[in-house]
């Protein structure tokens, strides 16, 4: 990492991936409720409507399924839409056009039609948004034919990834964890991508390996420092793109480990952290020494009250004691 | 506006006709599998519109969407080998009826889904618009779509922002079985477009000089950046809702036969005679010659090669 990168926030970051690439590109335009002169609930597009004008920057009415058919009908005809849907949840309103249509038209045309759209939203745990601001719901996606899905847990990898996603002639869910958006780090000015479908290993250890998503990121490493006082050795991995997921570097990090724990907010049954289990027991089965660990959030529609939402989500206490149990099998 | 050739208008209607005929006996062969929804009587609307379409216009269709394609230039050989399941077809046989792309000539896609291709017309429009391009786009759905929501999105987005779409509703009088003057609460669709701020208007939709006239003045009006408009065709399928489904009480024979006799085809056959624009003589042989083409079409599907199954998982993502 450059030293002398400038500190941005996740969205400063994310915000200036966006306008690079709608610098270089014409055809690249973005839908969204109060993303015009307003500049998005989150500021994803502050400044960008005086910038790039009406068209491109294109405040929508709520109608969720019309302005993503409406996406889907433009980049089947050479435009490269990005959809803004402030808070993921909404996305749900379009969930058919999305599975039905985006989804399934490069195949379905036998690749002679190409569909360069990016999906981003606000997703996850935290503020007391209650339940209609609150979902992940990534394997929703994940599961289907089609998509990308892609959740960074730095500004650094939220510009590099944003710029993927907009050149990506396949439909791409970018999801920023609301905790996330705030959260500052170093970005380069010179311009660079980061791929889709590749893991990052942060810390590099041998005792066990933690793969976590998103939010749960920063909480893990928050985890392993406490045991790292004990002398623990744990290897984090951040997922970075959950469809593809990077499972050969997960893989390696268990070759070493033997130990493999996933932290995922989102839920356990049919997630990620499933998948990822089965893909390393298909592959690496003799790997392990210990049976394969999931850490997730509570199977619950997401509550208001703090204490309540606190409950939900596990915490780095919670994280560090699920890395304990699974040293001690 | 510039009025197409009114034998040429003939002629499409006739190779879609002929054509489906054909496909219908191929559906009872066995030769073509899944659904397949024939337009047959409503040939008019697809010709009429599609007359003002230049290759790089943008068509968005339906699951009754063979008339639309061929009436946008897709090679009869391409629709029936996609239709047989062929390495020919227009997708190398991965989609069938409801799925017939050829973006080479603007045909954007049939859809087993009834509502999508509303909004994704209006999404080609925005991107006309954006681009700075002389295209328009056009949408083609039946009285089933508009009452669904995709509709009173697709028209409003297109109308708040002036796009160059042209909305086509083909007023058949059944989604599926369902009478659309049971389903709609207002079953007068051209109205519908003032309550969003468009123009619309309801014509006769099985006289294709009438729909000519109409949706050339709307798509005239959407490629000088005058907006949306939604043009209401009355018309009737006289086949099932698909081959090999039993008309099932729904309808009854009399009204059946009572749209037969305002049949586009033999209604313009009329208006040819009577201007003396054609001789019967000569409508006949292209009558025959139209025949032989579909047949000839069927053979090329027949003949065709099947898929590689090694491909059936390729272009789920760009391949770039």
């Amino acid at each position: 990492m450059d030293d002398t990168a400038p500190v941005l926030s996740f969205t400063e970051a994310a915000r200036a991936g966006l306008t690079e690439e709608m610098e270089r590109d014409p055809s690249i335009f973005v839908v969204g409720e109060g993303i015009g002169p307003r500049g998005g609930n989150f500021n994803t597009t502050l400044g960008l409507y005086e910038r790039f004008g009406p068209r491109r920057i294109r405040d929508t009415p709520i109608s969720e399924r019309g302005f993503v058919g409406m996406c889907t009908g433009a980049a089947m005809v050479g435009a490269r839409p990005v959809v803004d849907f402030m808070f993921l949840d909404f996305i749900l309103d379009a969930f058919g056009e999305l599975v039905n249509q985006t989804a399934k038209i490069q195949y379905m045309s036998n690749g002679r039609i190409a569909m360069p759209m990016v999906l981003r939203g606000c997703i996850g745990v935290g503020g007391s948004a209650a339940t209609h601001h609150s979902g992940n719901y990534y394997p929703f996606f994940a599961h289907q034919p089609g998509f990308r899905v892609v959740a960074p847990s730095t500004p650094h990898d939220a510009k590099g990834l944003l710029k993927t996603a907009i050149r990506s002639n396949d439909p791409v869910l970018f999801l920023e964890h609301k905790l996330l958006m705030a959260t500052r780090g170093p970005v380069p000015t010179a311009e660079y991508l980061e791929p889709i479908g590749r893991a990052k290993v942060k810390t590099v250890g041998d005792d066990a390996t933690v793969v976590a998503v998103g939010a749960m990121v920063q909480r893990t490493m928050d985890a392993i420092s406490t045991l790292e006082e004990n002398g623990l050795h744990i290897e984090v991995v951040d997922l970075v793109s959950i469809a593809p997921l990077d499972i050969p570097t997960i893989l390696e990090s268990v070759a070493k480990t033997g130990r493999l724990l996933i932290v995922d907010e989102d839920y356990a049954p049919c997630g990620i952290g499933a998948e990822i289990c089965v893909r390393i027991v298909e592959e690496g089965f003799d790997f392990l020494d210990a049976p394969v660990a999931r850490l997730n959030g509570a199977y619950a529609p997401i509550p208001y009250s703090p204490p309540l939402e606190k409950a939900l989500v596990p915490s780095s206490e919670n994280i560090a004691s699920a890395i304990l149990d699974l040293l001690a099998q | 506006m510039v009025m197409p050739d009114p034998l040429d208008l003939y002629r499409r209607m006739l190779q879609i006709r002929n054509t489906e005929e054909q496909l219908a006996r191929a559906y009872r062969n066995g030769e073509i599998m899944g659904a397949c929804h024939t337009y047959v009587g409503q040939e008019a609307v697809a010709v009429g519109v599609c007359a003002h379409l230049t290759p790089q216009d943008a068509v968005f269709s339906t699951h009754r969407g063979h008339g639309h394609a061929l009436a946008k230039g897709v090679p009869a050989q391409a629709v029936a080998a996609e239709l047989f399941g062929r390495a020919t077809g227009t997708s190398r046989g991965r989609g069938g009826s409801m799925h017939l792309f050829a973006p080479e000539v603007g045909m954007m896609g049939t859809t087993g889904i009834v509502g999508p291709n509303i909004l994704q017309a209006t999404g080609a429009a925005y991107a006309f618009q954006l681009l700075e391009k002389d295209e328009v786009a056009v949408a083609f759905f039946g009285d089933g779509a508009v009452n669904n929501g995709a509709f009173h999105e697709g028209i409003n987005l297109a109308a708040i922002w002036g796009l160059p779409v042209l909305f086509v509703c083909e007023n058949n009088l059944y989604a599926t079985e369902i009478a659309f003057a049971y389903a709609a609460g207002n079953p007068e669709v051209a109205t519908r477009a003032t309550t969003y701020g468009l123009p619309g208007e309801a014509i006769d939709g099985n006289d294709v000089m009438q729909v000519c006239k109409a949706a050339g003045a709307m798509i005239e009006r959407a490629r000088q950046g005058g907006g949306p408009s939604l043009l209401e065709c009355r018309t009737y399928r006289t086949r099932a809702h698909a081959e090999g489904m039993p008309e099932a009480g729904y309808r009854s024979q009399e009204e059946v036969d009572a749209w037969k006799h305002k049949d586009p085809i033999a209604c313009h056959r009329a208006y040819l005679l009577n201007r003396d624009l054609a001789t019967s003589d000569s409508l006949d042989e292209w009558e025959a010659a139209s025949v032989q083409a579909a047949v000839d079409a069927m053979e090329f599907a027949r003949t065709s090669p099947w898929p590689d199954p090694a491909t059936a998982t390729s272009n789920v993502y760009a391949e770039t």
